[in-house]
């Protein structure tokens, strides 16, 4: 009997440790503990729940073998013949009550600590989209998309993956350090669900609704998460990055992003040409559309109708512009108004009109699609 | 646990595939039918072979039980068949009374940003404010809604705009808007009804055929005054309220709500139409009438479920 | 009645309405659905096997997730109880036939349809169902494409088929019992189908009232699910899992009620706690109904609910306990030998508690922030339905098949078979812990690089468990045809009950004359 329970302690310290030690990476077993106050109170919640699972686990299985072990037939046991015993069954329903109300009280702190979202210093507001995701910082003006930047050829193994396989983005969320962020969270579409381990934040973005979250860290770095809630063709390819900057370098970032904005707005009234055009939409193409209408703008039967000679595409322009700023409500397809730029979307639009046989010739420039808009 | 050995199990039939087929057909017919809104003729082929088995079918049980091939015993699992079936019906309207529930009490003040449940905390929660300020400004949490948070945001854009009038209570201050308030009189009538078949059940139970079948006509039609006064309400919602399917969530669940029962009292009134039928023709003994028993709880099922619904949906909103 | 099977292989296979050969149809289709389901997960594990999109298109990893979950729940599992239902309750409680053989018979063929129409979707123009065997709104709705209507009408077969099913289940416990045969003499298997029954009848019809929403809002413009309209997508969630819940104790309960009869058989030793297991069981039913929202705790409920679901979703570990507690000391002192049904019994007792174990740690509402949706609710939910039902599932079939065709199937290869599916299961469901606690999420249909080892052994894990299932495929067919005859009625030594009274193999209508107990 001391032997198998040297056996059993042995194994028991080895799990524990190698958990308790595992890095996030390549064969690792355990989660992270995180960057923020709720990080770590939820990873020792899921340690000490974890070791009390090993812990009934070694007692519950431990007997078990011995059991198995001890009263075999071919060892010549015989059968007894009792049954029922009110006070061990009374023992086992009690001893695990106990157990769990143990559990309670952790169980409990932790979770205040999560919906603990009140006085928050900075608010930003994370919309899901199919497939990316959208990031405003009220108050601000600032607001943005954050897609997926891995490529379709590294995708389908035309190229050799990169290191960041499927965790890039074109524009990662940038917070500061030592303020406490709150995330308003929705869908804009289906729901999704933003997912930051390190800050242990996963809030559902539902369409219609708002959650909220909160994360505040002192350790600056990028922090890159997931969307965890089946949303569609590509729930897997909508990546969360978070950068965390110090706070000046924060400020810094917050300055440049307005005065971006503010040299855009000088280059919309400029007259492009067809080449520029061209090369800027199927770059737009490929980010934003190609997605569901594919590379080919070929569509998928049922689902994404194809672009090749669709009545829209070939029709009046205007229309076409009204697609894309209206979206067609109640399906996957989105308003793209707050998503692309002017130019994106002139870009685009002549892009689609003068490819895979689409020959419609004619030019799209950024003033008709601000004039659309501003004849709303 | 009765007289054992003589259960009375049945030859193969042809019947459950049958009816297996009229269902599977129907159901894939359902399907094409609401997908282009036309092609119809799938389901309503499933509909006939269902229709047609299951009229051969309850017809072989009724000979089986006229023929006394039917025990007790097996009386007795066509009587725990029919309860439990009636349970199932319970907990279907139950799915729809919870959403009912759960969108009045909590969703619609969240969307208007105010605090749920008032019970522990009556502070807006910081998604439901920004639900009020980011989504639907102008949303105020009232109900019935009349107005949809899409229309409270988006105005004549909306894509869900909420019903001029609900259907609810006109309230104590005149008579004549009470008397002429359709639910009321629904309400009579199915009260009434239930009380005239329990006359007709004590009918029968002393061999009494003739009040039998009278009472058990007039159940039948007040049943179907009852689906004629449903009708014409909805009609009235249609023409005269906006109060249709896609006003918004309170149209939603009235019409559900409304719709299924009218669907389940539909079915009542044809199972007492035919036990009615059947009393007609000399079915039913005093000590022998489950086919009308059944009827009869399935009718107290639905009036039951009436009661509900006229206080929930139309009297406390 | 006193005629045996119809010579007309249509006649008897198609016009049933004997218990037995309506058994038959359903554990023969339930496997069917198996490898059916089984494939479609080998496609999954296949495609996942590394990072990128190697085999499918992501579309299509979606209908087979979805179409693997639904499959395996909804025609596998389930059915497989449902067939070993009809063979024994009639036989264990002294009936002759189910309460309602007719109806059986129509509650059986309505699978084949309602499946037909299921799979035919995989062929339609936009594909089967893409939105998970949970279907939330409003990817399900107005993001779905349109054969999701024929799906709609599928899951409402489905449910009518097992709501019937269920009545009669409850009709013949409560009102075939041979006399003597009072409730608390029921065998264990008897009593959870009963309470497996009860939850059925109570929660398909919601099931049916949320694509009925659903249909609705598709269809005919309501707001059930959208909040534009005053409704909310979470509504969805919220009537789902208060089916889905009980569900998967819909799936475990039988699988405890097979496991307490063979324990005590192999132990050669009546089962420890009797009383206590039928309470645990209508404990663990009753507490099904009112937990469904720890599916849920990432939707921001408020916090009150996520405290209630919290607490009441621990709860579930005492009766639950009990349950592993009376088959531990059940054994206990008993003179145990290990064919194979008490291999995959006892293979069943560790590996779900392993997974009841991880099932607590997803009902810390605060740590579940970091499991939900990732691998590690995959890793816990296939350690209580894999090792859990089909583990006891194969226990039964290898149980109870020398009883029913009277022929004995091959100890060698059934240890065979399970020492793979043993080592099979774990190295393919294992990692899978790991790699959700590194930060993979559910239906992936790529992931990055990080998580490439782990997959990699998941993956050739499930082709072993896959070649596992296959070997005791030909051990059953081999068993029915060529097995070694068995003529004691009681094939096991240690057998208890009504059912090892009767011949070997049992004739084709039992007790028309009730069996009389003391
Ligand atoms: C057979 C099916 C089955 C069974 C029996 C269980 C059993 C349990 N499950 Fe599981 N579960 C599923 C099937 C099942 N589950 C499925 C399919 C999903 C995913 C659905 C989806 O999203 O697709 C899921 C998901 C799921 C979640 C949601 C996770 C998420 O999505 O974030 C949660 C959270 O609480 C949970 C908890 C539990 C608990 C507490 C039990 C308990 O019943 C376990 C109780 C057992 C024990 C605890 C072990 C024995 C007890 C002792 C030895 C006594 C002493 C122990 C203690 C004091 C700890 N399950
Ligand atoms: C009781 C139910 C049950 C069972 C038995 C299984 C069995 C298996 N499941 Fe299960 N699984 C679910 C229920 C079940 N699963 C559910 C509910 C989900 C969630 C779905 C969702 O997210 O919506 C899921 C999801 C799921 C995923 C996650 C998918 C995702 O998130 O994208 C994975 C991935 O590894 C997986 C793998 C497996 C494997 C390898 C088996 C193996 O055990 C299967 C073994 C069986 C076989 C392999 C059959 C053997 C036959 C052959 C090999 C030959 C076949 C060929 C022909 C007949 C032509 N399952
Ligand atoms: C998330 C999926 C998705 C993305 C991304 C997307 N679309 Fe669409 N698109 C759709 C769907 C779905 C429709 C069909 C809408 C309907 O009519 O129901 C559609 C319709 C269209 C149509 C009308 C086609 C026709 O013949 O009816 C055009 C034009 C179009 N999209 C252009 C674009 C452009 C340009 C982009 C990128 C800037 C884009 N789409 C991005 C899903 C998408
Ligand atoms: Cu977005 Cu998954
Ligand atoms: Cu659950």
């Amino acid at each position: 009997m001391s032997r198998l329970f040297k056996i059993i302690a042995a194994i028991y310290t080895f799990l524990a440790t190698s958990f308790a030690s595992a890095e996030s990476g390549f064969w690792s077993l355990n989660m992270p503990r995180g960057v923020t106050e709720v990080s770590n109170a939820v990873y020792d919640v899921h340690m000490l729940m974890m070791y009390i699972c090993i812990a009934i686990g070694v007692v519950v299985f431990g007997f078990m073998f011995y059991v198995m072990f001890a009263h075999r037939k071919s060892r010549g046991a015989k059968a007894a013949n009792f049954h029922e015993n009110f006070t061990v069954e009374v023992i086992w329903t009690i001893v695990p009550a106990i157990i769990l109300l143990g559990m309670a009280f952790p169980a409990t702190t932790s979770l205040l600590k999560v919906y603990d979202t009140d006085n928050p210093d900075i608010d930003i507001k994370v919309t899901g989209y199919q497939w990316k995701w959208q990031y405003e910082y009220l108050g601000e003006d600032i607001k943005f998309m954050s897609e997926l930047r891995t490529s379709q050829d590294e995708q389908y193994g035309r190229v050799p993956k990169g290191e960041h396989y499927l965790r890039e983005v074109t524009q990662p969320l940038v917070i500061p350090t030592n303020k406490k962020v709150r995330f308003l969270i929705t869908g804009n579409d289906v729901i999704h669900s933003w997912w930051v381990p390190d800050f242990a934040v996963k809030k559902d973005a539902i369409p219609g609704l708002f959650t909220s979250a909160w994360a505040k860290t002192d350790q600056p770095g990028v922090y890159v998460g997931a969307c965890t809630e089946l949303c569609g063709k590509d729930h897997s390819r909508m990546p969360v990055v978070v950068e965390v900057k110090e706070e000046a370098d924060y400020y810094e970032w917050l300055a440049g992003k307005k005065a971006e904005a503010a040299l855009y707005a000088s280059t919309i009234g400029k007259d492009w040409s067809n080449d520029e055009l061209m090369q800027k939409g199927k770059e737009v193409y490929g980010i934003s559309c190609a997605g569901c209408h594919q590379a080919q703008g070929e569509g998928i039967a049922g689902i994404f109708p194809s672009l090749v000679g669709s009545s829209i595409v070939t029709g009046p322009i205007e229309d076409h512009i009204g697609i894309l700023i209206n979206g067609v409500a109640g399906s996957a397809m989105q308003s793209f108004a707050d998503q692309l730029s002017e130019v994106d979307i002139a870009a685009v639009i002549h892009y689609k009109r003068n490819s895979w046989g689409n020959d419609m010739n004619d030019i799209v420039q950024p003033l008709d699609v601000l004039n659309y808009k501003q004849s709303r | 646990m009765t007289d054992q050995g003589s259960y009375y199990v049945p030859e193969q039939s042809k019947l459950p595939l049958g009816a297996a087929l009229g269902m599977g057909t129907m159901g894939f017919g359902a399907a094409m039918w609401v997908i282009d809104g036309q092609s119809a003729t799938v389901f309503f082929v499933g509909l006939a072979i269902l229709a047609i088995v299951m009229y051969k079918w309850w017809g072989i049980v009724i000979e089986e039980n006229m023929n006394g091939m039917v025990s007790n015993q097996l009386k007795h699992s066509y009587v725990l068949g029919m309860l439990w079936f009636i349970f199932s019906e319970v907990m279907f309207f139950a799915a729809f009374f919870g959403a009912l529930f759960y969108v009045r009490v909590l969703v619609n003040p969240w969307l208007g940003g105010e605090a749920a449940i008032t019970l522990f905390d009556d502070t807006p929660t910081d998604a439901s404010t920004a639900n009020a300020e980011l989504l639907y400004p102008g949303y105020e949490a009232t109900w019935p809604p009349l107005v949809t948070p899409d229309q409270a945001a988006n105005g004549e854009s909306a894509k869900f705009v909420g019903p001029d009038q609900a259907m609810s209570f006109p309230g104590f201050s005149s008579w004549q808007r009470i008397l002429a308030w359709l639910p009321l009189w629904n309400t009579i009538i199915l009260l009434t009804s239930s009380y005239t078949v329990n006359i007709a059940h004590h009918a029968i139970k002393e061999g009494d055929r003739k009040t039998f079948t009278r009472w058990l006509g007039i159940t039948v039609l007040l049943g179907i005054v009852f689906l004629f006064l449903q009708a014409e309400e909805y009609i009235e919602a249609y023409q005269h309220m906006g109060l249709t399917l896609d006003s918004g969530i309170y149209g939603t669940t009235f019409f559900l709500l409304t719709g299924f029962h009218g669907a389940h009292v539909t079915l009542g009134t044809i199972m007492l139409l035919v036990s009615f039928l059947r009393g007609l023709r000399g079915h039913f003994k005093d000590n022998d009438h489950f086919g009308f028993e059944a009827a009869a709880w399935y009718w107290h099922f639905v009036d039951v479920v009436w009661v509900g619904l006229f206080l929930i949906v139309y009297v406390f909103d | 009645m006193a005629h045996g099977p119809s010579e007309n292989f249509f006649t008897r296979w198609f016009f049933s309405t004997n218990h037995k050969d309506i058994g038959t149809l359903y554990l023969w289709f339930s496997f069917a659905m198996f490898l059916l389901g089984g494939a479609f997960a080998m496609i999954i594990r296949a495609e996942l096997f590394q990072p990128g999109m190697q085999l499918i298109k992501p579309e299509f990893f979606n209908q087979m997730t979805t179409m693997h979950g639904l499959v395996m729940v909804f025609g596998a599992i389930m059915p497989a109880f449902v067939g070993l239902a009809n063979w024994l309750i009639p036989m264990m409680i002294g009936a002759p036939d189910m309460a309602l053989p007719r109806m059986n018979n129509l509650s059986f063929w309505i699978l084949p349809f309602a499946f037909a129409i299921l799979v035919s979707t995989l062929f339609m123009e936009g594909g089967g169902p893409n939105f998970g065997w949970t279907f939330y709104a409003p990817l399900s709705t107005t993001y779905a494409p349109d054969t999701v209507n024929y799906f709609i009408f599928g899951v409402h077969l489905m449910g009518a088929s097992s709501i019937m099913g269920s009545i009669n289940i409850i009709a013949t416990v409560m009102n075939m019992r041979a006399p003597g045969m009072t409730y608390m003499k029921m065998p264990l298997f008897v009593w959870t189908w009963l309470i497996t029954a009860f939850l059925l009848v109570a929660v398909m019809p919601v099931l049916a009232g949320a694509v009925t929403m659903m249909l609705m809002d598709i269809n005919f413009g309501t707001s059930f699910f959208d909040a534009a309209g005053g409704g909310d997508p979470v509504l969805f969630q919220h009537v789902f899992w208060f089916f889905g819940h009980p569900e998967v104790y819909i799936i475990i309960l039988p699988a405890f009620g097979v496991v307490s009869q063979i324990i005590p058989t192999f132990s050669r030793k009546p089962l420890f706690g009797y009383s206590s297991m039928v309470y645990a069981t209508a404990a663990i039913a009753f507490l099904s109904f009112i937990v469904w929202a720890h599916h849920m705790f990432t939707v921001g409920m408020p916090i009150a609910g996520e405290l209630y679901f919290m607490y009441a979703t621990m709860l579930i570990a005492v009766p639950t306990g009990v349950k592993v507690f009376n088959w531990i000391t059940t054994m206990y002192k008993g003179s145990i030998t290990y064919e194979t049904p008490m291999l995959f019994c006892i293979a069943f007792v560790i590996l779900f508690t392993f997974g009841g174990f991880t099932g607590m740690m997803l009902s810390i509402a605060a740590a579940d922030t970091q499991y939900h949706d990732t691998y590690f609710v995959v890793a816990h939910f296939h350690y209580v339905m894999v090792a859990g039902a089909v583990f006891s599932g194969t226990a039964a079939i290898y149980y109870w098949l020398p009883k029913w065709c009277g022929r004995m199937y091959d100890e060698t290869m059934g240890k065979v078979q399970f020492w793979l599916a043993f080592i099979a299961f774990n190295i393919t469901f294992m990692p899978q812990h790991f790699l959700g606690l590194a930060g993979m999420p559910r239906r992936y249909s790529d992931y990055g690089l990080q998580f490439a080892d782990w997959n990699m052994v998941s993956s050739i894990g499930a082709f072993m468990y896959g070649g596992a299932q296959l070997l005791f495929l030909f051990n059953v067919i081999r068993t029915i045809g060529w097995g070694k005859p068995v003529e004691d009625p009681k094939v096991w030594e240690g057998a208890d009950g009504l059912e090892w009274t009767l011949p070997t193999p049992p004739p084709f209508h039992t007790f028309s004359t009730p069996p009389v107990l003391k």
